[in-house]
C-alpha cells in the first residue's frame, strides 16, 4: 500500500537555509543542497523549499538552488513562496522542481489553479492553505498568515479540488510553532472531505507520537515539519521506525 | 552509446536528464521520425494527458515510427504515461487509441485518494533482473489493466492490485518514476542501461 510521507521543509533566504541547523559533518550547514542530500540519505520521502524572500531579485537565486538540488537529489521536491504566474511556475518546473506550492496567488486569482493544472498537470500543483480557527470554524489566511480572508477552509478545499489542484498542504496557524502536536481537528476535517492527498503542517514536536497522531487520527497522507528535523531533535529514520512499529506503513 | 529521449512538448524532461548526467550517460533530445528510426536506445518519460500525447504523436506522424521501433525489440524505456500509451486505450481519453503494442487498457483508480501520490512497494515477477522489491515514487490517477500475464514485471497495491511495470525483451516500462525514486530508482535505471548497452 501507499506509504505515509515524511517531508522536511527548508526555508530558504537568499540562497541559504535559515533557522538553526545542528547537523554535524556538514561542510556548509546553510547550503540547501547539502541539507537536501542529508535529508534524502536519512529517509525523507519528499522535500519542500519555501522561498521566504520571494522578491524578484531573489527569484534567480532560488532558481539556481532548484537546479542544483535537482541535479544531485533524486527524490521529489516542491517549491513555494511568492509564486504568482504561469510563467513563475514554468520556470521552476523547467529548473527541476517537481511541484509548486501556491497560496496567496491562488486565493487572489483562483483561475491560476485551473490554468496551471491544465498547462502542467494537476500532480504538480499543490495548494497551500493557512488555516485559523475562529468562532468554531476555520478560515483561510493569506500573505504569510497576516491577512484574514472570508473564505472558510472547507469551502476553499472544495473550490480548489474543482479547479484542478493536485494536493493540499494544510498549515494550522493555531498549532504552528507550538510544538504541541499537529492540529488533528482541521487535518481530519479536510482529509475526510476531499479526495486530494493532504500534507499536514504545523505543530510537529520531537515526540514521534505527534506524527502518529496526525496519521492515525488526523487521516493525513503526509506530515511536514521543519525545526524538529533542522535541530536534529528527531531523526527521520527513528521516526519512521516508530511509525512502522505502530502499523503506520512508511518507506524504510 | 548515445541514448535518445523523445520530447513531445508537454513532459518535463529535466528529471530524467539529471539522472542520465549523474550516471554519466550521453543523450540527445529527439522529436522526429528519422531520429526515432536512428535511435539505438529510446526513452519516453511521461507526465501529461493520454489524449494529448497521442494527438501529438498523430499530428507529428510519429505513431507508426514509434510502433515500428518498439516492435523491432530495440531498447525502449517508458515511464508513467510512457508506459500507459503502450496499451490500447485509456479512460483518460475515451475513444482515443493508444499505441496498441500490448493488449489492455488504462483505467482510473476507483478507490482511495486520486491521484495516488507517494512511495509504494512493487512486487516483482520472479526472475526479473532489472527491478528490485522496493519502494518507488508514484504519481498517477490511472493504471494499467492487462490480461497478458507474460509481460507483467511488477504489481503494486493501491486498494486493488495494478500493473506497475511491464517488460518484454529490451522493453521496460514503469508506472512509477524511477528518476524520482532515490537510490532504488537510480539502481533500476542503471541496471537497465547496462542490460541493453
Amino acid at each position: 500500500m501507499l506509504t505515509k510521507r515524511i517531508i522536511p521543509c527548508l526555508d530558504v533566504k537568499d540562497g541559504q537555509t535559515v533557522k538553526g541547523i545542528n547537523f554535524v559533518n556538514l561542510r556548509y550547514a546553510g547550503d540547501p543542497v547539502e541539507l537536501a542530500k542529508r535529508y534524502d540519505a536519512e529517509g525523507a520521502d519528499e522535500l519542500v523549499f519555501l522561498d521566504i524572500t520571494a522578491t524578484n531579485e531573489a527569484r534567480q537565486t532560488m532558481i539556481n538552488v532548484v537546479e542544483s538540488v535537482a541535479k544531485q537529489v533524486f527524490i521529489p521536491f516542491a517549491v513555494g513562496g511568492g509564486i504568482r504566474s504561469i510563467e513563475d511556475i514554468r520556470v521552476l518546473l523547467c529548473s527541476g522542481a517537481d511541484k509548486v506550492s501556491l497560496n496567496t496567488a491562488a486565493v487572489n486569482n483562483p483561475e491560476l489553479i485551473q490554468k496551471a493544472s491544465q498547462a502542467f498537470g494537476s500532480q504538480c500543483i499543490t495548494i497551500a492553505i493557512d488555516s485559523k480557527r475562529e468562532d468554531n470554524d476555520f478560515y483561510v489566511y493569506i500573505n504569510a498568515g497576516t491577512k484574514r480572508t472570508d473564505k472558510k477552509v472547507l469551502d476553499w478545499v472544495k473550490e480548489i479540488e474543482l479547479l484542478g489542484a493536485g494536493e493540499i498542504l494544510l498549515t494550522s496557524m493555531d498549532a504552528d510553532g507550538t510544538q504541541s502536536g499537529y492540529d488533528i481537528d482541521i487535518t481530519k476535517l479536510v482529509s475526510d472531505n476531499t479526495n486530494l492527498p493532504v500534507i499536514a503542517s504545523g505543530g510537529a514536536s520531537s515526540d514521534p507520537g505527534t506524527f502518529y497522531d496526525v496519521f492515525a487520527n488526523g487521516h493525513a497522507d503526509a506530515a511536514l515539519a521543519a525545526s524538529v528535523f533542522h535541530f536534529d531533535t528527531l531523526k527521520i529514520v527513528d521516526l519512521k521506525h516508530y511509525l512502522n512499529n505502530r502499523s503506520i506503513e512508511v518507506r524504510l | 552509446m548515445s541514448l535518445s529521449i523523445l520530447d513531445y512538448g508537454a513532459g518535463n524532461l529535466k528529471s530524467i536528464i539529471n539522472v542520465l548526467e549523474y550516471l554519466n550517460y550521453k543523450y540527445k533530445i529527439i522529436t522526429s521520425t528519422s531520429e526515432i528510426n536512428n535511435s539505438k536506445i529510446l526513452l519516453l518519460p511521461g507526465v501529461g494527458h493520454f489524449g494529448q500525447l497521442m494527438n501529438h504523436f498523430s499530428a507529428s506522424n510519429l505513431i507508426e515510427p514509434l510502433k515500428d521501433y518498439i516492435q523491432s525489440d530495440k531498447p525502449f524505456l517508458g515511464i508513467c504515461l510512457g508506459m500507459q500509451i503502450l496499451f490500447e486505450s485509456s479512460e483518460e481519453a475515451p475513444g482515443e487509441k493508444g499505441l496498441c503494442i500490448f493488449p489492455g487498457k488504462v483505467v482510473k483508480f476507483t478507490k482511495g485518494k486520486v491521484p495516488q501520490i507517494g512511495w509504494n512497494r512493487i512486487s516483482i515477477t520472479p526472475g526479473n533482473k532489472i527491478l528490485t522489491e522496493d519502494y518507488f515514487y508514484f504519481v498517477n490517477s490511472y493504471c494499467v489493466k492487462t490480461d497478458n500475464k507474460e509481460i507483467i514485471a511488477a504489481t503494486t497495491d493501491y486498494y486493488d492490485t495494478f500493473v506497475s511495470a511491464v517488460e518484454k525483451k529490451n522493453l521496460l516500462a514503469m508506472q512509477f518514476h524511477p528518476e524520482k525514486s532515490g537510490k532504488a530508482g537510480l539502481k533500476v535505471i542503471k541496471r537497465w542501461l547496462e542490460h541493453v548497452n
